[in-house]
């Protein structure tokens, strides 16, 4: 691995002996107002003319006091603040902080509420996806995308909007079942809107993803191998883009996941489309690749879906938590996301800890991005897909 | 140098593709809405706003029986509610919607919508439906104070007047319960009197025995 | 060709050569500004109708005041000069940009009676003028006291000083062909019909067909350099907004802003006028002597050139940006080579016809 990583055919990075040089740096403070930080990220970062020599990440500009302040509302109260970890896929932050619930609680959830679940989470996931790819886009320059895009992530939206109410900030799942009952349409618009991202995705592919300004800007760029993504903890579509075949949807199944048949894209050494197994556009190509599969999920969904029965029966009247803890996992749309939950058996938790996805593969950014240019760090960062509400929670 | 020709037209070609599709999209219709022309209220098909809509809030105050749940539940606290009892002198006697007694005037039933996160739980915890979203989401103003939403049907004078009316009944019946109480100790004393005369008379004579004892 | 002075005597006859002279002056700023609108306008909704929107549509019909409520706006915005920054240059740098596009304006040709300066030397006085934006975007980028702003002027200087020379390459080319420097003579020349424009191998008979491919590719390279210069799309590393805000005018507002935001239009215009004069027979009509009266032949230099206006503007809301040292290699690797060996073609074609 050292040597592919020293190969410069294979890497776009600029290797200089910097003891060599007695060159001035400069410092350059990105953030956290720059349009390019995702949010409020703050990079101190040190440059020799265009050349990232070092960066330092400053978090905590939007630290929300997210677990303490679990520990003092009860476990319904929870799931809104759940939502606003990483408010860009809401849903699949509640599903795993729900399952614990549940499995603490130890309430069973009918399938009709399992196979829903897991579309909503789907259907959030392609939402989530369709933003990382445009805003990515809009990292290397080109606005277009990110409006083509975002009519896509309307239609997502809209029948979230009409399962739950609410647009972005879901509180649609809660222990026992969902919130509210499914929509009479719900399936015919399932349908459509698989069938219009699809289309969307082939034009995006034209436009944005095989354009050769865009290759070159993200191939051999920010090259994440193997091993250091197993090292930093990385999961989603980061370490998917490193090659490593991980994802709990697959690996440990959970809610209906083990009903639908689908394949976890990865980019491995060797079978590269475009540019090499870890770098910026193979990242990017397993977001492409997973808005596919997750059309796939919906497909089966909607066949799989039963007609009858209610998806709120089963919550129950006063949620009863026994002492104990517990550690769940699923699949969010960014990574491993986990919550460990500690009841001492009253109507709070103990104590609730995220294990936030963004914070974790954020930590690779300084280790991957210094030798490139001060672009490329850019590119780097949209390719991780961070969002800021969950790094500093 | 084959390569680097067939690198350039690769590059070109790319582009000219990425024009096609931006050319094509240049004579799609437009996707957007003018949105203070066209509400999404009084927009016809399918996309016009849903009806469990999480917007702002809106007390029904016939139906609330101001049991404090939606306040309970509530995970950023925005929901103040004080009840004051009803009092049986009062000359209104109030109903609720559903033909009911009412047992607790709403003498304050504010929401914070500068806190509130529209997160639905107080609508699910309500037991008569009393508190609802309502299709209102364009309510920003200039003073947050405006945002801190009355609904008690009730103003300052009227909630000191039901208060007052309410402590005059509490009054009175500790007044009662004090004329009774009085009553009946007036009737337990009487009773003590009596009993203690004849006690007394016990005492004295076995004071005076104590007396001549003494003297002995 | 003494033909453009026509204007400039038919005035002067009456008030005087210096006033003639300030009144023929006039009429440049006030095309650059009418055209600025225009251009804004036509930038906001082409955009807008490519991303699927309506774009402007308030400020009156269609939203056809917009550019001029942008206009206002910025007129009636504070004009913040930044603790720090070096005053004197940071003041003069915007109109030291805008003078750039202004002094290039005069000698283009707009029909064969009207040059609002004559020059013999056009076009050498267009490659030279038009580095004056350099000094401009230095000084403003320097002065700010900012380092995004030095970032995006270090980027623009050395983006430009290198794609002056295949642009320098294709004018030459052209030149080479022409015979001639000057801008009227080089447009005359193209008269009779699209057949006889530069792009097209130029006025000589059917055995200029093998000089075709050399010119269209001088032509290509020609806009993509024409596009560097402008600081556009897919080149416009300086003002990256993702990576520095936006580059070397981070610091400026109001009317400073105005400025360079009225020169980048400026020199879009500037850049596509040349390219319609010197590959695209400038102000004469594409179907020979039809429409081709001094008045029509206004209408033929502004269209070609807003036509060229409109590529630009779509390929910017189509393309992502290159990175600074890919933005070399194609300047050094890929457009100097080509533009060589077409300048080699395009002499030989001189020298033949
Ligand atoms: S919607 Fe949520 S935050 Fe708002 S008042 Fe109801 S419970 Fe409280
Ligand atoms: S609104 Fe509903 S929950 Fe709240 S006090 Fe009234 S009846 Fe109870």
């Amino acid at each position: 691995m050292e040597n592919n990583l020293e190969n410069t055919t294979n890497n776009n990075k600029i290797n200089i002996e910097y003891s060599q040089f007695d060159s001035e740096r400069m410092r350059l403070n990105a953030g956290p107002q720059h349009p390019s930080t995702h949010g409020v990220l703050r990079l101190e970062v040190e440059l020799d003319g265009e050349i990232v020599t070092d960066i330092i990440p400053h978090l905590g500009y939007l630290h929300r006091c997210f677990e303490k302040h679990c520990e003092n509302s009860n476990y319904n109260q929870i799931v809104p603040f759940v939502d606003r970890l990483d408010y860009v896929s809401a849903i699949n932050n509640e599903f795993p902080y729900v399952m614990a619930v549940e499995k603490l609680a130890g309430i069973e959830v009918s399938e009709k509420v399992q196979i829903l679940r897991a579309m909503c989470a789907e259907i959030n996931r392609i939402a989530n996806h369709l933003l990382a790819i445009s805003a990515f886009g809009l990292d290397s320059g080109a606005f277009t995308p990110l409006l083509f895009l975002f009519r896509e992530r309307e239609f997502a939206l809209g029948i979230l909007e009409k399962l739950s109410g609410a647009r972005l900030l879901y509180n649609y799942f809660c222990p026992g079942g969902v919130r509210y009952e499914i929509y009479s349409d719900f399936k015919k618009d399932v349908k459509v809107f698989i069938d219009s991202v699809r289309l969307a995705m082939k034009e995006m592919e034209d436009l944005l993803i095989f354009n050769d300004i865009f290759i070159k800007r993200t191939e051999k760029i920010g090259l994440l191998p193997k091993e250091v993504a197993i090292n930093f903890a990385c999961s989603g579509p980061v370490a998917r883009g490193s090659g490593i075949n991980f994802d709990i949807r697959k690996s440990a199944p959970y809610s209906s996941y083990d009903k639908f048949d689908f394949d976890i894209p990865v980019v491995e050494p060797g079978k590269e489309v475009v540019g090499v197994s870890g770098d910026c556009w193979s990242r990017n190509w397993v977001r492409v690749k997973e808005i596919e599969e997750s059309c796939k999920i919906l497909e089966q969904g909607i066949t799989l879906l039963p007609d009858e029965g209610s998806v709120t029966d089963g919550i129950p009247k006063k949620l009863k938590v026994p002492a104990g803890e517990v550690y769940c996992k699923a699949e969010n749309t960014k990574g491993e996301l986990g919550f460990y939950l500690v009841s001492n058996g009253s109507d709070k938790p103990e104590r609730v800890r995220a294990r936030a996805t963004s914070f974790v593969n954020l930590a690779i950014l300084p280790s991957i991005s210094k030798g490139y240019m001060f672009a490329d760090l850019i590119m780097i960062l949209g390719s991780i897909d961070i969002v800021l509400g969950e790094v500093d929670r | 140098m084959i390569n680097y020709l067939k690198n350039i037209i690769k590059g070109f070609s790319t582009i000219l593709v990425g024009m096609k599709v931006t050319f094509i999209n240049l004579f799609r219709p437009n996707v957007t809405v003018q949105y203070p022309n066209v509400h999404p209220l009084v927009r016809a098909g399918s996309d016009k706003m849903p009806d469990n809509a999480r917007n702002k809030l809106n007390v029904i105050i016939p139906k609330c029986t101001g049991c404090k749940s939606c306040e309970k539940a509530c995970p950023v606290n925005c929901i103040t509610i004080e009840t004051t009892k009803v009092a049986s002198i009062d000359t209104e006697k109030p109903l609720m919607e559903d033909g009911k007694k009412r047992v607790f005037w709403l003498s304050q039933f504010d929401i914070d919508f500068a806190k509130c996160c529209f997160c639905g739980l107080c609508t699910i915890a309500c037991p008569t439906s009393a508190i609802v979203h309502s299709t209102d989401f364009e309510y920003s103003c200039y003073d947050r104070n405006e945002l801190l939403v009355h609904f008690s049907p009730f103003n300052k004078e009227q909630v000191a007047e039901k208060k007052r009316i309410l402590a005059e009944e509490v009054k009175q019946k500790a007044e009662k319960a004090l004329a009774d109480k009085q009553a009946a100790e007036k009737a337990a004393q009487e009773q003590n009197i009596t009993d203690s005369k004849i006690k007394s008379s016990d005492d004295q004579t076995s004071a005076n025995q104590n007396i001549q004892n003494n003297s002995n | 060709m003494e033909n453009h002075q026509f204007l400039f005597n038919f005035i002067s006859e009456y008030t005087g050569d210096i006033l003639a002279g300030v009144l023929i002056a006039i009429i440049p700023l006030a095309l650059l500004l009418v055209y600025a609108l225009v251009a804004i306008y036509g930038e906001l909704k082409i955009a807008s109708f490519i991303q699927l929107k309506l774009g402007p549509m308030r400020t009156g019909k269609w939203g056809l005041l917009q550019p001029v409520a942008e206009v206002f706006k910025l007129l009636q915005k504070e004009d913040i000069t930044p603790d720090g920054a070096d005053k004197p240059l940071f003041n003069l740098a915007p109109f030291i940009i805008f003078l750039g596009c202004y002094a290039a304006l005069s000698v283009l040709p707009l029909s064969s009676h009207f040059a609002p300066s004559g020059l013999n030397i056009g076009l050498f006085f267009i490659i030279a003028i038009s580095s004056l934006a350099v000094l401009g975007i230095v000084m403003g980028g320097w002065a700010s006291n900012n380092k995004y702003s030095l970032i995006g002027a270090m980027r623009s200087v050395s983006q430009i000083i290198s794609y002056e020379i295949p642009a320098a390459m294709c004018i030459l080319g052209v030149a080479s062909m022409a015979h001639s420097l000057d801008m009227n003579v080089i447009s005359a020349q193209q008269q009779g019909g699209f057949w006889n424009w530069y792009v097209l191998g130029g006025p000589a008979g059917i055995s200029k067909i093998w000089l075709i491919p050399f010119t269209v590719v001088m032509f290509i390279v020609y806009f993509v350099t024409s596009l560097a210069e402008t600081n556009r799309t897919p080149f416009d590393v300086p003002e990256g907004e993702s990576e520095l805000v936006a580059g070397y005018h981070t610091e400026y507002s109001g009317m400073k802003f105005a400025f360079f935001y009225l020169a980048e239009y400026g020199n879009m215009f500037v850049v596509s006028a040349i390219m319609t004069v010197i590959f695209f027979g400038g102000w004469s009509s594409p179907f020979g002597d039809f429409l081709n009266s001094p008045i029509w032949q206004i209408f033929w230099f502004i269209a070609k050139s807003m036509f060229f206006v409109g590529l630009q503007i779509w390929l910017r809301w189509t393309l992502p940006r290159t990175r600074v040292d890919q933005l070399m290699y194609l300047c050094w690797k890929i457009l100097l080579p080509l533009s060589m060996v077409c300048f080699l073609a395009m002499a030989l074609g001189g020298m033949l016809y």
